[in-house]
């Protein structure tokens, strides 16, 4: 073997280490705002919190205290339902673009995620309000739920087609040797093995769905009192912040913030559980050989 | 070099010292394609009733595709498609009445790469037996016990059942995978190239293993290791491609007489070493 002479070395190692500094600062560019905007959502939004901001119904301008349960509720219930008709379509559909990719459906199927993820929420929401609200002449806490898996389920059908890929082809064929049937060996070898990016995928769906305010504005519509009923509006998180948001009042701007803050927090918790889960199960069964 | 003549095997039992064996499944006029490419042709093979039966020839002569005939795995391969017929008892497996799903039940398959599911080393083994509706409890239980007792893994995973197939070690996981094999209870096993990924005292017990079994089951393996072939198998089948790239079965006896006396001198040249 040749042996590299000094100079040649040195060039070498200093490409080396420049690529490495870009590659570095150009991360720290990615990191940086998300840093900025995650601790200045925690300084504007804390002061406003307290424990009653959770329990309590949202007050008019000027009164002291009042809170967002309300919104609180009507979030879990909108993205609640939505996730119960997003997951078996996107979740199903999903493993049939993987499994069938080659098919005409296969083909469509593939061609309309694409298609329909790339459309607006809020034409989402026009489509849902001409689709379900006019036709019922009522907005209601369904229509919300409803509008969310439209905005859900590309997002499941695509990583669950990736997760279902990246499964070991081997696993397949172990199980169809055995004698079980398609179907039988989707639910019960490849899901399962996929199940860890199935997570992720729903929870890139969920993250998503809870942050939409502007479909919201059609159909769940928003309702300063607390909901319980489907048939009815309801307040959701986002379109409250976009309520105080964009109102003039000071105090107002404050309950903002807060709720964003609420919302974020929400989202990371429900991440880091849904990740707890999974690690817990692949230490108990192992991942993925 | 001229395109071989197909070998015809067709007895329906073969004479072995005083005794003779019936025919369990068998090959004949085999052809599979991958929509144009005849990747298998004119294929007779017989396979005895328990015994074990090896495929040898060099890279890519189709003996996979040969194996995996057997058990209709190449089904799932799109634009595949089979010319002649393979059978079991006497009952063609290529044919519209048939399940594909009782075909794999009654000739199960081991691997190259063992696979076991990401599941418990318990699950992996029920899985076969609860896709035939064995229920839980103490039947079930036994089932799985007496699987992996003949697979020679029971006395080093009995108290970690409920552990992970794949925390075991290469070796293991293969006998685990026959184990899951076994469960099913099918009367052919088929083996590509079961311990071309493990060390040599893995091989071993492979070897050894399938030695034991085949008092029970009938096994086809597919080797690239001619020792091996010759250590395992009572019959062995020689196969080589064409000039149209297609595999043949150039030759098919007793092993002890492929391995001393072959009469084709492409297998004699392959297993005494000169090629492949």
């Amino acid at each position: 073997m040749k042996v590299m002479s000094g100079r040649r070395r040195l060039w070498r190692k200093s490409v080396n280490a420049m690529m490495l500094g870009l590659a570095g600062v150009f991360s720290i560019l990615v990191v940086t705002p998300l840093l900025w905007i995650l601790g200045f959502v925690v300084r504007e939004g804390s002061p406003a919190l307290s424990l009653t901001f959770f329990t309590e119904l949202p007050t008019p301008v000027g009164v002291p205290g009042g809170g967002i349960a309300n919104a609180l509720v009507g979030s879990i219930l909108t993205v609640g339902l939505g996730v119960l008709i997003a997951a078996p379509i996107g979740v199903l559909a999903g493993v049939y673009a993987a499994m069938h990719p080659d098919t005409p459906l296969g083909v469509a199927l593939r061609f309309g995620t694409d298609v329909i993820s790339g459309v607006p929420s809020i034409v989402m929401g026009i489509f849902a309000y001409t689709l379900i609200v006019l036709p019922q002449r009522h907005f209601s806490a369904v229509s919300g739920g409803i509008v969310l898996s439209f905005i859900m389920v590309p997002i499941l059908i695509r990583t669950t087609e990736e997760m279902v890929r990246l499964v070991p082809n081997s696993l397949r064929d172990g199980a169809l040797a055995l004698g079980a049937a398609e179907w039988k060996t989707s639910f019960s070898v490849i899901l399962p093995a996929a199940l860890n990016g199935l997570v992720t995928g729903a929870m890139l769906a969920i993250a998503r769905a809870a942050g939409e305010a502007a479909p919201m504005l059609f159909t769940a519509f928003g309702n300063p009192f607390m909901n319980l009923d489907l048939r009815e509006p309801i307040a959701t998180l986002p379109h409250m912040i976009f309520v105080y948001a964009s109102s003039p009042y000071e105090d107002w701007h404050g309950k903002a913030w807060a709720t964003a803050l609420v919302l974020i927090t929400l989202v990371l918790l429900l991440n880091v559980t849904a990740r707890l889960l999974v690690w817990w199960r692949t230490r108990h069964l192992g991942n993925l050989g | 070099m001229d395109i071989p003549a197909p070998v015809d095997v067709r007895p329906r039992v073969a004479q072995i010292g005083d005794g003779t064996v019936p025919v369990k499944t068998e090959a004949r006029d085999l052809s599979v394609f991958y929509r144009d490419f005849k990747a298998i042709t004119q294929v007779n093979l017989p396979v005895y009733a328990q015994k074990i039966t090896a495929i040898i020839g060099p890279s890519g002569c189709g003996k996979s595709t040969l194996l995996r005939a057997f058990n209709r795995m190449n089904d799932l391969v799109r634009g595949s498609r089979v010319e002649g017929q393979l059978y079991l008892d006497g009952q063609p497996l290529y044919d519209s009445q048939v399940d594909v799903v009782d075909v794999r039940r009654r000739i199960g398959m081991v691997f190259q790469r063992a696979n076991p599911f990401p599941k418990s080393i318990y699950d992996n083994v029920a899985f076969g037996p609860r896709l035939y509706g064995v229920g839980g409890g103490s039947t079930l239980d036994a089932l799985v016990e007496k699987s992996l007792r003949q697979a020679a893994l029971w006395d080093e995973v009995k108290d970690k059942l409920h552990q992970s197939g794949l925390s075991l070690s290469g070796g293991q996981q293969q006998r685990l995978c026959i184990a899951r094999a076994i469960a099913v209870e099918p009367e052919v096993i088929l083996m590509d190239e079961p311990a071309s990924a493990l060390d040599p005292i893995s091989t071993l017990r492979i070897e050894e293993l399938m030695h034991d079994i085949a008092k029970d089951y009938t096994i086809i393996i597919v080797t690239h290791n001619m020792q091996q072939a010759a250590r395992v198998s009572d019959f062995t089948g020689m196969m080589m491609i064409d000039d149209h790239r297609a595999g043949r079965l150039i030759e098919f006896d007793q092993t002890q007489v492929i391995f001393t006396n072959p009469k084709d001198k492409r297998t004699e040249d392959y297993v005494t070493g000169r090629f492949g």
